[in-house]
């Protein structure tokens, strides 16, 4: 008979329960949006900022050790190198797939017209290879992307161009398709200016070529003295900051979290365990933005998230009220013939509760879709579907339309079937 | 059924209504003024009185979905008047049937399962059981009927087969016959002279005197307080027609007669 009375409901109120249906499905579809865009937006924004640079550093250790006591810059030419054969390995840590791109520099003082330059050998458009089997393409290109050029990027062939920084190029009158001859210590080296290009930092003063060039110009064949890494990571919290301070200090099961989360530090940490001899270090100013972009970014998306469910919250309030207030006396004729208030409130709730499924699945579906629009729109990628925001949304509708059901089960609890009985 | 709604009805003459000084206080208001009465078992009772004169008030006391301000009611040997809302609701499902002027069907349900609400909040839906029901009031073939795919008379008789389903001590009727042309109260009438033939206890609120007239004893209720008690000699052997009933006189029923 219940079942009967359930599907009466909803045969013959098929169009008010549709519109409750349909603002849950509201409520639903902006959750579902919400809570799938805020799991992704990590990575989104990430991929995003990683745009505007590297947020890791990775040195030989002694350089490393001269920077922090004396505020050497590491990479001058004259002191540690890295093996380039050891750039693969980036890609064997834990977090590998979160290195996004990554690229080895050789810096090194020349001579230009009497006067000291820093030249930086590096990659441009690298292919490689990782142990993995991955195929990678990195380089200057991907992460320099902001870089004002004009003429061409040089790839990792142009062994005998160069591009000249702005400042350096005002300063020996240099223009893209110029030659200039530049000397380190008894070698010189012919370079065709391919491009000059504007950074905005000090790099406008540094002339770029590939790796092979430079380190053939230093005779140092094999060897790199930094890397710069981008790298997806989750915004730091107290756990990696006690972790960046001193690993050792944790407990194992932190140890453990932390290491299997892509905080800053966990890659900084496996990148040191996997290259011999180097530090790595996160560049704090780009990884502190990120973190604190994030948290409001996600900070925004539960206010959202919150005020469509509360949102829908109301406006179910309303329809269950006033489909209450409608069905008065269906409901004070129950009272009447034996119906306890547990009962009647049993029976709608059911009903409610069954709606809200109807909505919530719909509301899910277009969440989904929804979803895929920001991510489109805002992002210009796809968002992955977190098969935790199911449950999620779930529990939300199901709340949402139980505290949209309170006023009117408060109202139907009040309800006295003699307002059913009363004809005078 | 039949044979049931025999098990409810008493051969004796114990009463299963009494009222004792029930009053009922509305502010400054007495809607029901120390109201003393008795009905006894398989007697058919007609509440008569002018709007306001507290019938309704009365039947909703009786009924257990009010509570008397003083007094107390005695329903089938039980006290209710201190009774819980919870234990009222189940003092309802199981000892009074309710009829109402409205008709008030869940219309979005069969005049079947219409009858089968009152058996599942009583104890247990049974098909059959509510088709026999049905059939007792001559609606068996519109069974399978939605509300407003049925007339008014047809409507009310639904509402009967609902309130005796659950063979209640007393059937409760409030102007059972208010909304229905002449051929439905002779309809409707009809089956109370057969209930209370069977036993039933019934107790009609009704403003028609015609209709009051047919039932064995009348009170009338003025401003609350119960004026008139009129013994009707009615021959229940043979069916009714209201047309033969006169009703009562004014006189009578403002204690002149």
């Amino acid at each position: 008979m219940f079942f009967r009375m359930i599907r009466g409901t909803f045969t013959k109120q098929l169009g008010k329960m549709l519109l409750i249906a349909f603002t849950i499905a509201l409520g639903a579809s902006l959750a579902t949006a919400m809570i799938n865009v805020m799991m992704d937006v990590g990575n989104k924004v990430n991929a995003e900022l990683k745009t505007y640079g590297a947020n890791i550093t990775v040195s030989p250790k002694g350089a490393s050790i001269l920077s922090d006591l004396y505020g050497v810059e590491e990479g001058t030419g004259d002191d540690e190198f890295l093996s380039e054969e050891a750039l693969p390995k980036l890609k064997t840590i834990f977090w590998s797939y979160n290195i996004v791109d990554f690229t080895p520099y050789l810096k090194g003082r020349v001579t230009l017209d009497e006067s000291d330059v820093m030249l930086v050998g590096t990659w441009f458009d690298h292919h490689m290879e990782t142990p993995s089997g991955e195929s990678l393409d990195t380089g200057m290109r991907e992460m320099k992307t902001w870089w004002d050029i004009e003429g061409e990027w040089l790839t990792d062939d142009d062994d005998d161009e160069c591009m000249v920084g702005i400042g350096a190029a005002q300063k020996y009158g240099i223009a893209a398709g110029d030659t200039i001859t530049v000397n380190k210590g008894g070698s010189s080296a012919e370079y065709t200016v391919k491009a000059v290009f504007d950074t905005g930092s000090d790099e406008d003063d540094y002339i770029y070529t590939t790796l092979k060039a430079a380190q053939e110009l230093f005779g140092r064949q094999g060897l790199i003295s930094s890397i710069e890494v981008s790298a997806l990571t989750t915004p730091d919290n107290e756990l990696s900051k006690r972790a960046a301070q001193d690993p050792q200090s944790l407990s194992a099961a932190d140890w453990e979290t932390w290491y299997c989360t892509a905080y800053v530090s966990a890659i900084c940490y496996q990148i040191e365990e996997a290259i011999p001899d180097c530090s790595a270090k996160a560049i704090r100013q780009v990884a502190d933005s990120e973190g604190a972009i994030l948290e409001k970014i996600q900070l925004l998306m539960i206010l959202i998230t919150a005020l469509a469910l509360i949102g829908s919250a109301l406006g179910i309030m309303n329809l269950v009220a006033a489909s209450v207030m409608e069905r008065s006396q269906e409901i004070g004729l129950l009272k009447a013939v034996g119906a306890h208030d547990i009962q009647v409130i049993g029976l709608v709730l059911t009903e409610i509760m069954l709606t809200a499924v109807l909505g919530g699945v719909l509301g899910y579906i277009a969440g989904m879709g929804l979803a895929q629009i920001i991510g489109m729109t805002v992002f210009s990628s796809s968002i992955a579907i977190t098969p935790v925001s199911m449950p999620l949304v779930a529990v939300l509708v199901l709340c949402v339309a139980l505290i949209g059901s309170i006023p009117a089960i408060r109202m139907l609890v009040k309800m006295n079937p003699t307002e059913v009985l009363h004809s005078n | 059924m039949a044979d049931k709604s025999k098990s409810v009805t008493a051969q004796d003459n114990e009463d299963i209504l009494v009222l004792e000084g029930v009053s009922k206080i509305y502010g400054e208001l007495k809607a029901l003024n120390n109201v003393d009465l008795k009905v006894k078992k398989g007697e058919w009772v007609a509440i008569m009185g002018p709007s306001g004169s507290g019938k309704s008030t009365m039947m909703n006391i009786i009924g257990g979905m009010d509570k008397a301000s003083e007094g107390r009611v005695i329903l089938d040997g039980m006290d209710i008047t201190k009774e819980s809302a919870k234990s009222l609701t189940n003092i309802r499902r199981d000892k009074i049937g309710l009829i109402f002027q409205q008709f008030h069907m869940v219309n979005y349900l069969t005049a079947v399962e219409n009858v089968m609400v009152a058996q599942y909040y009583h104890s247990m839906p049974d098909e059959e059981e509510a088709l026999q029901a049905l059939d007792r009031v001559g609606l068996k073939e519109r069974a399978k009927h939605y509300p407003s795919q049925l007339s008014g008379g047809e409507q009310q008789r639904v509402c009967i087969a609902r309130a005796l389903i659950n063979y209640p001590k007393i059937l409760l009727a409030d102007e059972p016959t208010g909304n229905l042309d002449e051929t439905n109260e002779n309809v409707v009438v009809e089956i109370f002279r057969q209930l209370h033939n069977e036993g039933s206890t019934i107790i009609v609120v009704t403003h028609d005197p015609e209709v009051a007239a047919v039932a064995e004893r009348t009170i009338v209720l003025e401003h609350g307080r119960i004026t008139k008690n009129i013994i009707n000699h009615n021959d229940y052997s043979k069916p009714i027609n209201l047309r033969d009933y006169e009703g009562l006189s004014d006189e009578m029923l403002l204690g002149k007669g």
